[in-house]
C-alpha cells in the first residue's frame, strides 16, 4: 500500500485513460461494460484515499515525469479538488450499473464498446481537469472530456442529437478557445503555467499591466462560463441533455459542468483573487446579476417544457445559477451554499435523470404528455423522482433546502435581503414545474400506451435507489457534505487579497 | 492498358521513399524538425496514394480497415503504458528515467517509445478518417 499511496495522483487519471483504450481494443459490448465497471467503481476508492491523505496532511503535490514545477507538470490536490474529485468518481460508481441496460436500449450494439470507452474517456478528462495544478494541462483535460462528451451526446437515438452535439461542438470549442486565450495572456504576463505560481506571480503584474490582466480574466470568465453555462452562455444545454442518450445525460449533468464551475472557482479565488482584490473590478456584480437572471428566466422557460428531459435541462441552469450566485457573494456562508449545492444539485439531478432514464426505458417517451399515471406503474422510480423533485425545490429534509439556506445566509451576510426572496422566488417556480410533471404522473388515469409499464430493473433500480436515498441523507447528515465545503470555503477565502 | 500507366508506375516508384522519408522524420524527432505525428501523416499519406491510384479496395488490402481501427487505441496503449512503466519501476508517472541504467538514455528510450506510440495512432487515425469519408458515397 505504501508503495501505491503516493502514486494516487496520477493513477486516478491513468486508470480511466487506460480503461478507454482497453474498451476500443476490446470492442465487444460485455467486456467493455465489464472494464468500465471496475474502472468506475475503483475511481472513488482512489478519489477517497486522496481526500483522506488531504484532510490529514494537507495539500498533496504529484510531480509528472519527475520534473518539479513550476518547469514540470504538478498535480495538486487540496480539499476543493478533492472534494471535485469524490463527487465526480462517486456519480460515475453509483450511476454505472444503471448503464447496462438503458445503453442495451439506446444504442446500436456495433457502438456500444465505443460508447464505453468514451464514457472512460471522459471520466478521465473530467478528473484530470479537478486533479491538476496547471493551467495549460487543464485545457488539454478540458479538450478530452469535451470532444468526448460530444461523441456522447451524438449517440442518441434521434437524428437531433447530431445537430445537439454539433451545437455543443461550436460552443464548447469557443469555450475552450476563450480559456486558452486568457491562459495565453497569464502566460505572457507571468512566464508560468502552474497555478500557484502564477498566483504568486500575478500581483507584481498588476501593478504593470492591469488591463492584460483584467483582458485574461474577461477571456477565462466566458471560456469557462461557457462549459459551464452560466446564463446567457447556455444554449447548447439543453438541446445536448435532451437528446443525448438518458445515461449520458445523467453523467454530464452531474459532472461536467459541476468539473467547469470547480474551474472557474479555482481561477477566481486561487489565482486572480491572490493577486487582484476584487472589489476593484465588478465581478461580484456581474456574476450574480446573470446568476439571477439564470434562477429566474431558466426556471420559466422550465415551466413551459414539455419534454422532461428538456424541463430538467433549463433546471439545470437556473440551479448553476444558484451555485454561481455563491461564488458571486464571495463570502463564508454564500460561497460554501455554492459549493455544497455543486455536490447536492449533482446527487439531485443524477436521481431525476436517471428516473426518467428508466421511464424512457419502459414507456419510450419523456414527453409529458404521454406519461399520465406513469407513477401508478412505476412507483418506485417515480418515487424517487419526487424527493429528488422536492430537493430541487429546496423541501427541508433534503440536500436542496441546506444548500439553499446557506445562500439565504450568505445573502444576509452581505445585507441583501431582495436577493433571499429572489431565491424564495425561484423555488416556487421550480414547485411548478416539478408539480406539473407530479400532478400528472400520480394523479391521472394511466393511458393504455403506459399500463405496459412497471418499475425497471433491478441493476437500474439500484442506482436511483441509491441517489434517491443521498438526497435525503445529504439533507440530514449534512457534516460531510457541508462541512468539507465550509473548510473549503474558508482556506479559499483566506487566500483573497 | 489503361492511360494512367505513368500515374500507377510513379506511384510504386514513390512509395517506398514516401515511408522512408516518414521514417526518417520519425527518428529524427529528437535532434530535428518532425516527430510521431508528422511521421504518422506522412505514412498515412502513402497509404492515400495508394487508395487513390489503385482504389479503396486494393488500399485496404495492405491496411485492413480492422487493423486501422485497431492502431488507433493500440498508440495511445504505447504512450500510456510506457508512461506505467515508469511507475511499475518505482518513480513517478511518464518519468523514463529508470528505464535504463543512466537515466539520460532512460529518456531517450522513453521518447522513442512514446513517439512510436504517436506514430502509431495518428498513421491509424489519419488512414481512418480518410476510409470513412471514401466510403460515403458507396
Amino acid at each position: 500500500m505504501t508503495t501505491v499511496l503516493p502514486h494516487l495522483p496520477a493513477l486516478q487519471v491513468v486508470i480511466p485513460l487506460l480503461g478507454a483504450v482497453l474498451c476500443a481494443l476490446l470492442r465487444r459490448p460485455a467486456p467493455a461494460f465489464g472494464l468500465a465497471l471496475a474502472v468506475s467503481w475503483l475511481m472513488p476508492v482512489i478519489a477517497a484515499a486522496l481526500l483522506w491523505q488531504v484532510i490529514q496532511g494537507g495539500p498533496i503535490s504529484y510531480h509528472m515525469g519527475g520534473w518539479a514545477p513550476p518547469w514540470g507538470i504538478e498535480y495538486r490536490v487540496d480539499l476543493l479538488n478533492g472534494f471535485v474529485l469524490l463527487l465526480v468518481a462517486a456519480v460515475g460508481a453509483a450511476i454505472m450499473p444503471f448503464a447496462w441496460h438503458s445503453v442495451g436500449f439506446e444504442i446500436d450494439e456495433g457502438r456500444r464498446a465505443w460508447f464505453y470507452c468514451m464514457y472512460l474517456l471522459c471520466l478521465a478528462g473530467l478528473l484530470g481537469i479537478a486533479i491538476t495544478g496547471d493551467a495549460f494541462n487543464a485545457f488539454v483535460f478540458l479538450e478530452i472530456s469535451s470532444l468526448s462528451s460530444y461523441v456522447l451526446i451524438a449517440l442518441g437515438r434521434d437524428r437531433r442529437a447530431l445537430l445537439a452535439s454539433f451545437q455543443y461542438l461550436v460552443m464548447g470549442t469557443i469555450g475552450a478557445t476563450f480559456y486558452v486565450i486568457g491562459v495565453g495572456f497569464l502566460y505572457l504576463l507571468t512566464g508560468s503555467l502552474n497555478m500557484v505560481d502564477i498566483a504568486q506571480r500575478l500581483g507584481p503584474a498588476w501593478a504593470e499591466h492591469p488591463r492584460a490582466i483584467v483582458a485574461a480574466l474577461a477571456f477565462v470568465s466566458a471560456g469557462v462560463g461557457l462549459k459551464l453555462a452560466l446564463f446567457p452562455l447556455h444554449v447548447w444545454l439543453p438541446n445536448a441533455y435532451a437528446h443525448a442518450p438518458s445515461w449520458v445525460t445523467v453523467f454530464l449533468s452531474a459532472t461536467a459542468t459541476k468539473v467547469a464551475i470547480y474551474l472557474l472557482i479555482r481561477f477566481y479565488f486561487s489565482i486572480f483573487g491572490v493577486a487582484i482584490a476584487f472589489d476593484t473590478l465588478p465581478i461580484a456584480q456581474i456574476v450574480i446579476a446573470l446568476s439571477i437572471a439564470a434562477m429566474v428566466i431558466a426556471s420559466l422557460i422550465a415551466v413551459f417544457e414539455s419534454d422532461v428531459k428538456r424541463m430538467l435541462a433549463y433546471s439545470s441552469v437556473a440551479q448553476i445559477g444558484y451555485i454561481t450566485l455563491g461564488i458571486g457573494l464571495a463570502n463564508q456562508a454564500g460561497l460554501t451554499g455554492g459549493l455544497v449545492h455543486v455536490f447536492n444539485h449533482a446527487v439531485m439531478k443524477a436521481a431525476l435523470f436517471l428516473a426518467i432514464g428508466a421511464v424512457f426505458y419502459r414507456a419510450g417517451t419523456v414527453n409529458l404528455a404521454e406519461l399520465s399515471g406513469i407513477g401508478r406503474k412505476m412507483p418506485v422510480t417515480l418515487a424517487v423522482f419526487t424527493i429528488a423533485g422536492f430537493g430541487l425545490v429546496g423541501t427541508p429534509g433534503t440536500a436542496g433546502f441546506i444548500s439553499k439556506w446557506y445562500l439565504a445566509l450568505g445573502a444576509l451576510d452581505q445585507g441583501w435581503w431582495v436577493l433571499v426572496l429572489v431565491i424564495v422566488g425561484s423555488s416556487l417556480i421550480a414547485m411548478v414545474y416539478v408539480g406539473r410533471v407530479l400532478e400528472i404522473a400520480w394523479l391521472r388515469e394511466p393511458t393504455p400506451a403506459i399500463a405496459r409499464a412497471s418499475d425497471p430493473p433491478l441493476p437500474m433500480l439500484l442506482p436511483i435507489l441509491l441517489l434517491g436515498a443521498a438526497t435525503i441523507y445529504f439533507g440530514i447528515d449534512t457534516q460531510w457534505s457541508a462541512g468539507i465545503a465550509e473548510a473549503s470555503a474558508q482556506a479559499l477565502l483566506g487566500g483573497l487579497r | 492498358m489503361s492511360l494512367d500507366l505513368i500515374l500507377r508506375i510513379g506511384t510504386k516508384l514513390i512509395l517506398p521513399f514516401i515511408l522512408l522519408f516518414a521514417l526518417y522524420v520519425q527518428f529524427h524527432g529528437e535532434y530535428g524538425p518532425g516527430g510521431g505525428f508528422q511521421a504518422g501523416v506522412i505514412t498515412a499519406g502513402m497509404v492515400i496514394l495508394f487508395a487513390i491510384t489503385f482504389g479503396l479496395r486494393a488500399a485496404k488490402r495492405i491496411a485492413p480497415q480492422a487493423l486501422v481501427e485497431r492502431m488507433v487505441p493500440l498508440g495511445v496503449l504505447i504512450f500510456a503504458g510506457t508512461g506505467v512503466l515508469g511507475l511499475l519501476l518505482g518513480h513517478n508517472y511518464l518519468d523514463y528515467g529508470p528505464l535504463a541504467h543512466d537515466p539520460a538514455h532512460g529518456r531517450v528510450l522513453g521518447i522513442f517509445l512514446v513517439e512510436a506510440g504517436v506514430l502509431v495512432t495518428v498513421s491509424g487515425t489519419m488512414t481512418a478518417l480518410f476510409y470513412a469519408f471514401a466510403e460515403r458515397g458507396r
